[in-house]
């Protein structure tokens, strides 16, 4: 009786959680997918009341924002995870939690202000970069934490056998530690990917828009989360339902990035070690 | 008869808790010792200081004198990182590396230390699992399969096979088949049989039969001191100490 009335809870919750979901995806496909025609993923927007025109410039935008974020969040997080788990049992290594956990809290607008001041001040205009350093800084305490809470499930009797086999602690953290931690670390660098992915606020201050093609670093540029802000709140119906459009190719774009990542990197694991 | 491992005045703590008290004993070389006593009589904290592995927990710390041959364990300037691959350790708990396959984990004390000549590791890991009775039961499988697949009594050999692949001149064992079935654990203790031919093997057991059927020494432990030190059969028979006596024959421990 009391098993069933705790599953019936669970259920019911799994439910609550699922349903926001599904409704938020069908409202996007339903919307979007009116709008998935070839051009949309190869031209760049046409001038203000000539029809047609798509997100290209948006997507490649994004696309190397994301990369930039990653190049600087992922070594920066995974090293720092890194250090917290296996030398981190002190005074030093409870300041880098601390910090990473009021960065965590800390508001994206802020972050974007933050780069704003760091990079587009310094260099004198908008740019690829600071959009990227913006989002880059927002993946490392997410890595960071969750980095360190899969090393930490990395039983010690691991650790003492390479130990005691005679390897040095760098290369045991490395090669033994981290690689038998090496799902845990993808799982929590694709959180951290598509958390960010969909950030809009910090891009305002940094990256800002570009109806244009850019593929310079150091040039102001389209990104999908600004083009979907842009189109959404314009007065035209074929941007708005161009602004649908975007947003669900956003979600396809972050999920077929985990699916792609997630199938990579298991493919190269053995299948008994899980 | 040589003398493989040289202790004098060991002392060990954990923090402020001292574990071990001026131990002083002379491990034979080629021979099987076995460490018996009581849980917490300081067995295993004492094998883990002969391969500095000690000093790997937080706040434990050690002084004293060890020396392997002519090798000055806690000598200045002498990384533990040297002295463990001169020492294997199999632990009580087969811990093989989940993520390598069962070469690999075997491979790992060599590859993960520069060595790379391909044909010169095959030829090590089959030398090794075959030392570790375990070369007919994996050879087909030694690349494709996960360490972690094998049965309890399996891993723990693949780890003993993992410890042999680097040479070692000492074997520790803490409690090698505390956690394996008879068996298994028949298995192991052949293997501790053969392996004395080539290595000084110290093996910390709670299981006195075992002491007795594979080490020619017995050293007792209690509350971290040395009591008594002698060959097996002596220490079995004719114990000179008291304490030695009522633990063998089950008066307390």
């Amino acid at each position: 009786m009391v098993n069933a009335l705790a599953v019936g809870a669970v259920s019911l919750a799994t439910l609550v959680v699922l349903t926001p979901l599904v409704m938020i995806l069908g409202t996007v496909i339903i919307h979007g997918m009116a709008g998935v025609n070839w051009s949309f993923f190869t031209q760049i927007p046409k001038p203000v009341g000539e029809a047609g025109g798509g997100m290209a410039n948006a997507i490649v935008g994004s696309a190397m924002i994301l990369l930039v974020a990653s190049a600087i969040g992922i070594p920066l997080g995974v090293g720092a995870g890194i250090f917290l788990a296996e030398y981190g049992r002190n005074f030093y290594g409870n300041i880098v939690r601390f910090t990473s956990d009021v960065l965590n809290g800390i508001p994206s607008i802020v972050i974007g202000i933050t780069a704003y001041a760091l990079v587009v001040l310094k260099q004198g205009h908008f740019s690829l970069l600071a959009g990227g350093i913006a989002l880059g800084i927002m993946m490392v305490p997410t890595v960071c934490r969750t980095t360190e809470e899969v090393l930490l499930m990395v039983p010690q009797s691991i650790r003492e056998a390479a130990l005691g086999l005679g390897i040095p602690q760098w290369r045991t953290t490395l090669s033994v530690v981290v690689r038998t931690a090496t799902a845990g670390i993808v799982t929590s660098i694709m959180l951290a990917f598509a958390r960010v992915a969909g950030e809009t606020a910090p891009l305002l201050f940094t990256s800002l828009n570009n109806s244009f093609w850019n593929w310079k670093l150091s040039e102001q540029t389209a990104s999908m989360p600004m083009q979907i802000f842009v189109y959404s709140i314009s007065a035209y119906d074929d941007w708005i339902q161009k602004a649908w459009t975007g947003a669900m190719v956003l979600i396809a774009m972050i999920i077929f990035t985990v699916i792609l990542v997630r199938f990579v990197t298991n493919r190269g694991m053995l299948k008994g070690a899980r | 008869m040589d003398i493989g491992i040289h202790v004098k005045d060991l002392n060990a703590w954990f923090g402020k808790t001292q574990a071990l008290y001026n131990i002083a004993l002379e491990i034979p070389a080629k021979r099987t010792t076995a460490i018996i006593g009581p849980s917490g009589c300081g067995k295993s904290t004492f094998v883990r200081c002969l391969n500095r592995m000690h000093e790997t927990i937080p706040q434990a710390t050690v002084k004293g004198e060890v020396k392997i041959a002519d090798l000055d364990v806690y000598g200045k300037g002498v990384s533990p990182v040297w002295i463990r691959r001169r020492v294997g350790m199999v632990f009580q708990k087969a811990n093989p590396f989940p993520t390598m396959s069962i070469y690999d984990n075997v491979a790992a004390g060599l590859k993960l230390n520069g060595f790379s000549n391909r044909r010169q590791l095959d030829a090590v890991v089959e030398r090794s699992l075959r030392s570790a009775a375990l070369w007919d039961e994996v050879k087909d499988i030694a690349k494709k399969k996960s360490g972690a697949s094998l049965s309890g009594g399996q891993q723990q050999r693949l780890c003993l096979a993992r410890a042999l692949a680097v040479e070692p001149e000492v074997l520790l064992m803490d409690e090698p088949a505390s956690a394996l079935d008879p068996i298994s654990t028949a298995k192991i203790e052949d293997l501790i049989f053969e392996l004395k031919e080539k290595y000084t093997v110290v093996i910390v057991t709670h299981n006195m039969q075992q002491a007795a059927r594979v080490a020619e020494y017995t050293a007792f432990f209690l509350m971290g001191n040395l009591v008594e030190f002698d060959k097996t059969e002596k220490m079995f028979t004719k114990p000179s100490d008291k304490r030695t006596e009522d633990y063998i024959t089950g008066r307390f421990g």
